[in-house]
């Protein structure tokens, strides 16, 4: 599906700037979105329902009997009424010649009672119940294919989404907001699969019911059925705005909650900073500001529901006194009978809750195109970093890393220069240089995480964009700077790499790690939980678990990308001392700021805007009296420096 | 079709790897439905909307009187209007009229009822919310210390919200029952015998619901359970993307996914099984109602025991009557879940403020900028004393560098200085006043500090650097980001003063959100300065910058500094080294130096920083400097 999903944008430059406004403001574009494309959101949207045909025929025939068993029990009510003012000339008064000829069909079969009016009655009664027995029965069928197949597509597009996500690129993933990506994975799903369960087979229902519904009340009584009828545009155009103008107030209203949010968020987070300015009244203030914001919407949003609300029951009710004034002139007139006058009061109330529901059923497309929009949008982002065709898996002969002539930019301006090294195993490179230098770009490169706009990069000969992605990445072990942990155990984060990893395995990398007697010391040990839910590890704690996640996995390559910032100096030494063994016959690259922790590297690169300024090995470095130089005499000796 | 997966599962779950993301079915809790302690709370918040309330609970009144009044009058419209033969235009009419005017006053009790009832909810939302706030202004950092702000942020949001969600369901809740009393009343009235037999239906429906009830919760619950542990993953798998993709776990994380998706779905499905299963139930019960109606009334209208008007009224109400109780046994839930949030909710406004102003407090304009430790004994945790006995002082002007190791007390001590907590034993005295005897306002204003961690807010860098101070131009705002060397690239910006920031200023470099704190500081114009260095190694054309900035900074202010650079530790008036809670030396570079105590071994070890250090050294550096010492 890879390949069949996107192409229709190109790389990556426009996959990121169609997503990025997004991200900025995830609130203002998830308004409803009407245009060419919703059309097309929607149709597949559809096709997508179409995949369930089992269900869609049982849903739809469920929807016909519900409709018809529906419309049926108005007409037994009135039936009833009429059955119950007696006989007229020795016959029933019955006006609807449906139910009339139902009964005479009955009592055919059983037999005439004595009294025709109480046969009537006792026939009626039992249709209305077999009547109302099917409406529920065929109403479950209808709810339940609706729900389930809302959730077949539901659990279908989060499946796509998860998968899309993990393919995605790295130059995507640093061009968007994680929590705009985050809303669309629950938020949009959810709002396809409420789109699917609510708007698809329900609209098919509402249309099928309300419009038998007016027709049989037309042809009944033209007048009396317009006049009952009254109602049904007031009420759909009512619910219809007010459901849309809730759906943008509740975005504002969202915004100002997330405005909000940010408030106390940073309030609690830099309590410290709050404190110690004595800012608390500053704080109030800011937090009232933005709470009188949210309640001015909130209220809006009340007095949107009570106005329409209370507009909707009133029109219904005056539509009923009109029926009650003009039907009941026709009855005095004898137009009409009173089981007919009964049967459109309750033609009217069975048709209320449908047409109240069109209003809901027109929020359910607006957002089921808005979100459904904004899923696809991602969907069909063609990953820029991906495998070719015919990619074979990176085949490892010694595990030499070999940069030629790299340039890379991530926009217009390059960020690396014609940048050439090479690491041979058993060897160490350190790059140094001042932030922004482009030594991170450096480590991503490495395991393909983008591709050079110049020049190549090979491993063992074979250039990074003819092999599998999934090769390279399990020869190559980055060891990031910024340590994500997820929730779960010790033990599975440092395994993440290979959770069919055995025990010893973990353990004896997080004792390389310097890890080994923290875990021992937390309550659980090795399944102690860390993450979001968990235990909170310091940042050096944090950088030591990403260590021994990576050398567990014992890859052919390691890049330390400034993995030991926050590590001191002396533990750094020991984690150093117990990788001799593991970096012996590996090639290692050292990227950090500080000095010490990469001056044994057999060579060293000076970076700076892009350049390889100056390389060698520290004590050549040292000699040239160059940039590294002047960082040595900064980071090491700074006191021989002030004795000078 | 379109899209595909990208591989068959394997069904095989690796040993090492976690299923369970997010709550768990025992961790929600299954609690009561009514807490009298949680209630009675509750009613002060809404007690402040009194007369609201009573126009609400009268809206709710008039609202369903007129709805039960409705069919009473159609009722009339048959049997005094349109009886067979005797049909009244006049009375017709009359009956017409009636009708409208009960309309009216239906129309405006419901909309005063919405409104009214919808903007009390809001408002105690918002009261709620603002008074569990505030008290978190005011509890000791102890206690926000050991409190995660995820969790305190749920309750600001999740609970208030379960509890607006609870007033509104109460006030409605109350409609319903009245709404289901007058129904029941209204047919007894009409007719008892027929009113009596229609109404059997009630109870069989209130004990299949109750029956329903605890099955459907627990499936609904899973199916809650289930869909939050898929958002979490999501969640997770997003921002642990280069985690995700640098080890190769799509596979292994997309089989995983795809088991809690698929049990989200089986439960999902479940779930909503339950819930279309009450719709034949009542449908039938409904229908077996109209059935009795039929049969009975009609019977009775027959024999001329009851008007045929009675029968009309009687089919209008049985559509109607299932509704109150659908929609009450629908509140239980919320109900549960709001005395658990209500209990959360006072949980929070409960903890005790520890420290507070004395009500004879004083606040000084003007202090000498002076410090005094006399005696000071201080910890955390009962019996586990951080500090131990410390005298010192630093004079108006001075500045002071804290050195030692880890854990030795330095940033208690300077938490102290603005009296973050409350000493166990001894005095600290600021300007000659303690810290007691003073406002914490005064403190605030007195007292600067700047965190090792610079903490930004969300806004512009103007913003953010004049932050809390009152009266402050936008002159004093660039003098200050001069003064520390961060206009020049705050110019550079885009939108120079007036850039938004990022959260938590993540567009700049954690050098310049130093340089921005220090500004801050400037801005502020305290006396006393209390500066925790920041201990991340920034590149050395920062590291300058900084130096340079820390110099205009402490200009004519005295300074309590915790030292990490040695330029910074160099350059301070006088060092006071800190080891396990006690001052072991003090006095300038050049005189603890010359002592050859802790300090100068430590110093001619040659670390970057003391916080380096490894401990063994360390132990070995203190007992050197014992031995020597005696």
């Amino acid at each position: 599906m890879l390949t069949r999903c996107g192409s229709k944008h190109g790389g990556l430059v426009t996959a990121t700037s169609q997503v990025t406004p997004v991200g900025k403001a995830a609130g203002t574009s998830s308004r409803p979105v009407v245009g060419s494309s919703s059309v097309g959101v929607f149709m597949r949207i559809t096709r997508m329902a179409l995949q369930y045909k089992l269900r869609l025929f049982i849903g739809l025939i469920a929807i016909f009997l519900a409709s018809g068993f529906q419309l049926a029990i108005p007409m037994l009510i009135g039936s009833a009424v009429d059955a119950a003012t007696g006989l007229e000339e020795g016959s029933l008064k019955i006006a609807n010649s449906a139910v009339i000829t139902l009964i005479d069909t009955t009592t055919d079969i059983f037999g005439e009672g004595s009294n025709p009016s109480k046969t009537a009655l006792i026939i009626i009664a039992v249709l209305l119940f077999i009547t109302s027995v099917g409406r529920g029965l065929s109403a479950m069928f209808q709810n339940y294919m609706g729900e389930s197949i809302g959730q077949s597509i539901g659990y279908e597009l989060r499946m796509l989404y998860y998968e899309k996500l993990q393919r995605l690129s790295f130059s995507y993933h640093a061009g968007v907001h994680t929590g705009d990506l985050i809303t669309r994975g629950i938020v949009d799903v959810e709002g396809v699969r409420m789109f699917v369960q609510t708007a698809l087979l329900r609209s098919v229902f509402l249309i099928v019911l309300i419009g038998t519904g007016m027709y049989l009340m037309l042809s009944e009584d033209l007048v009396l059925g317009l006049i009952s009828l009254s109602f049904v545009p007031f009420v759909a155009w009512r619910a219809t705005t007010a459901r849309l103008k809730l759906r943008s107030n509740w975005y504002s209203l969202q915004e100002r909650l997330s405005a909000l949010t940010k408030v106390m968020d940073e309030n609690l987070g830099g309590i410290r900073v709050v404190r110690s300015f004595a800012s608390q009244d500053h704080e109030m203030k800011k937090f009232d500001e933005a709470s009188n914001e949210t309640l001015a919407l909130a209220n809006v949003q009340v007095g949107i529901r009570a106005s329409n609300i209370s507009l909707m029951g009133v029109a219904f009710m005056l539509s009923m006194a009109g029926v009650l004034w003009v039907g009941g002139l026709q009855v005095i007139d004898g137009e009409l009978t009173l089981g007919e006058l009964t049967q459109f009061l309750a033609f009217m109330s069975i048709l209320l809750q449908p047409v109240r529901q069109i209003g809901m059923m027109i929020n359910g497309y607006a957002r089921g195109s808005a979100t459904g929009g904004r899923l696809f949008q991602v969907l069909d982002i063609d990953p820029s970093i991906q495998d070719k065709p015919d990619a074979k898996d990176l085949e490892i002969t010694n595990g030499t890393l070999e940069f030629h002539n790299v340039s890379f930019g991530y926009e217009e301006d390059h960020t690396l220069n014609g940048v050439s090294f090479k690491v041979e195993p058993g060897h160490t490179v350190g790059i140094v240089g001042p932030p922004g230098s482009g030594k991170s770009t450096i480590a991503h490169l490495v395991p393909r995480f983008y591709d050079p706009k110049k020049g190549h990069i090979t491993i063992d000969g074979q250039d990074l964009r003819d092999v599998t992605l999934d090769s390279i990445r399990k020869a190559v072990g980055v060891v990031e700077q910024d340590t994500f942990l997820f929730t779960a155990s010790v033990e599975h984060n440092v395994a993440y790499g290979d959770p069919w990893a055995p025990d010893d395995r973990v353990e004896s990398a997080s004792k390389h790690a310097q890890l080994g007697d923290y875990i021992d010391r937390l309550p659980g040990g090795y399944d102690t939980m860390v993450g979001e839910r968990g235990v909170s590890l310091s940042g050096g704690q944090r950088q030591r678990l990403s260590i021994a996640r990576s050398i567990m996995l014992k890859p052919q390559l390691i890049v330390f990308d400034d993995s030991t910032a926050a590590i001191d100096a002396a533990t750094e030494q020991r984690i150093r001392a117990a990788l001799t063994e593991l970096t012996k016959d590996r090639a290692t690259i050292i990227i950090s700021h500080r000095l010490s922790s990469l001056m044994h590297a057999d060579e060293i690169l000076f970076i700076e805007e892009g350049k390889i300024v100056e390389r060698g090995s520290h004590e050549e470095l040292l000699t040239q009296g160059g940039h590294y130089n002047d960082l040595y005499e900064l980071q090491i000796r700074p006191s021989e420096k002030w004795q000078q | 079709m379109t899209d595909r997966h990208i591989h068959e599962r394997s069904h095989e779950i690796p040993p090492k790897a976690s299923i369970k993301l997010g709550p768990t079915l025992d961790e929600e809790v299954f609690g009561e439905a009514f807490n009298g302690q949680v209630v009675g709370r509750f009613m002060k918040y809404i007690a402040a909307y009194k007369v609201l309330l009573w126009v609400a609970i009268t809206a709710v009144g008039v609202f369903t009187v007129s709805s039960i009044t409705i069919p009473l009058i159609v009722k009339n419209v048959f049997d005094d209007a349109l009886k067979d033969g005797a049909g009244d235009r006049s009375k017709l009419a009359t009956m017409v009229v009636v009708f409208l005017v009960a309309v009216g006053f239906n129309f405006v009790a419901n909309y005063f009822q919405e409104l009214i009832v919808g903007r009390i909810a809001e408002r105690i939302l918002i009261d709620m919310r603002r008074a569990m706030y505030e008290h978190l202004q005011r509890v000791s950092l102890s206690f926000m210390d050991k409190t995660e702000i995820g969790k305190l942020m749920s309750r600001l949001q999740g609970d208030v919200a379960a509890l607006q969600e609870f007033l509104q369901t109460a006030v409605f809740a109350i409609g319903d029952i009245v709404l289901l009393i007058g129904i029941i009343g209204a047919m007894i009235w009409l007719d008892w015998r027929l009113g009596l037999m229609t109404l059997t239906v009630v109870p069989i429906l209130l004990i299949i619901r109750i029956i329903w009830l605890p099955y459907a919760r627990q499936s609904f619950l899973r199916a809650r359970v289930t869909s939050s542990i898929v958002s979490g993953a999501l969640a997770e798998n997003i921002n642990g993307i280069r985690a995700v993709q640098g080890m190769s776990r799509e596979y292994v994380n997309y089989d995983l996914f795809d088991i809690r998706a698929t049990d989200n779905l089986k439960a999902a499905n479940k779930a909503s099984k339950f819930g279309v299963m009450m719709l034949p139930i009542v449908d039938t019960l409904t229908g077996t109602a109209m059935a009795i109606v039929v049969i009975i009334g009609g019977f009775f209208v027959l024999g001329g025991t009851v008007e045929l008007g009675v029968m009309v009224a009687f089919v209008l109400f049985v559509q109607r009557f299932f509704d109150p109780i659908r929609a009450l046994t629908m509140h239980y839930n919320v109900l549960q879940r709001a005395m658990a949030s209500g209990e959360r909710i006072f949980e929070v406004i409960d903890v005790p403020v520890d420290i507070k102003n004395k009500p004879n407090a004083i606040h000084p304009e003007e202090i000498d900028g002076s410090i005094s430790f006399e005696n000071v004994t201080f910890g955390y945790v009962e019996n586990q004393p951080i500090l131990k006995d410390i005298n010192f002082e630093v004079k108006p002007g001075e500045t002071v560098a804290l050195v030692g190791p880890t854990g030795s007390g330095k940033t208690s001590t300077t938490a102290l200085v603005h009296r973050f907590y409350d000493i166990w034993e001894g005095s600290v005295k600021v300007g000659g006043h303690d810290v007691r005897d003073v406002t914490q306002e005064s403190l605030g204003e007195h007292v600067s500090m700047v965190l090792q961690e610079p903490f930004l807010f969300s806004g512009t860098i103007f913003e953010n650097i004049i932050y809390a101070k009152e009266g402050a131009t936008r002159e004093d705002v660039v003098a200050a980001a001069q003064a520390v060397g961060a206009h020049e690239f705050i110019m550079k910006l885009p939108d120079g003063y007036e850039t938004e920031l990022e959260q938590r200023g993540g567009n700049l470099s954690l050098g310049q959100r130093q340089l921005l704190s220090f500004a801050r500081a400037i801005v502020a114009d305290s006396k006393i300065l209390v500066l925790d260095e920041a201990t991340a190694s920034i590149d050395s054309y920062t590291e300058m910058l900084i130096q340079q900035a820390l110099e205009r900074l402490m200009e004519g202010r005295t300074g309590m500094v915790i030292a990490h650079r040695l330029a910074t530790i160099r350059g301070a008036d006088r060092i006071i080294v800190l080891q396990d809670g006690r001052i072991v030396e003090q006095g300038n570079h050049d005189e603890l130096m010359a002592n050859g105590g802790l300090y100068s071994r430590l110093y001619s070890m040659n670390y970057a920083s003391f916080d380096d250090i490894p401990d063994e050294l360390i132990a070995q550096a203190t007992k050197a400097a014992r031995e020597s010492s005696t």
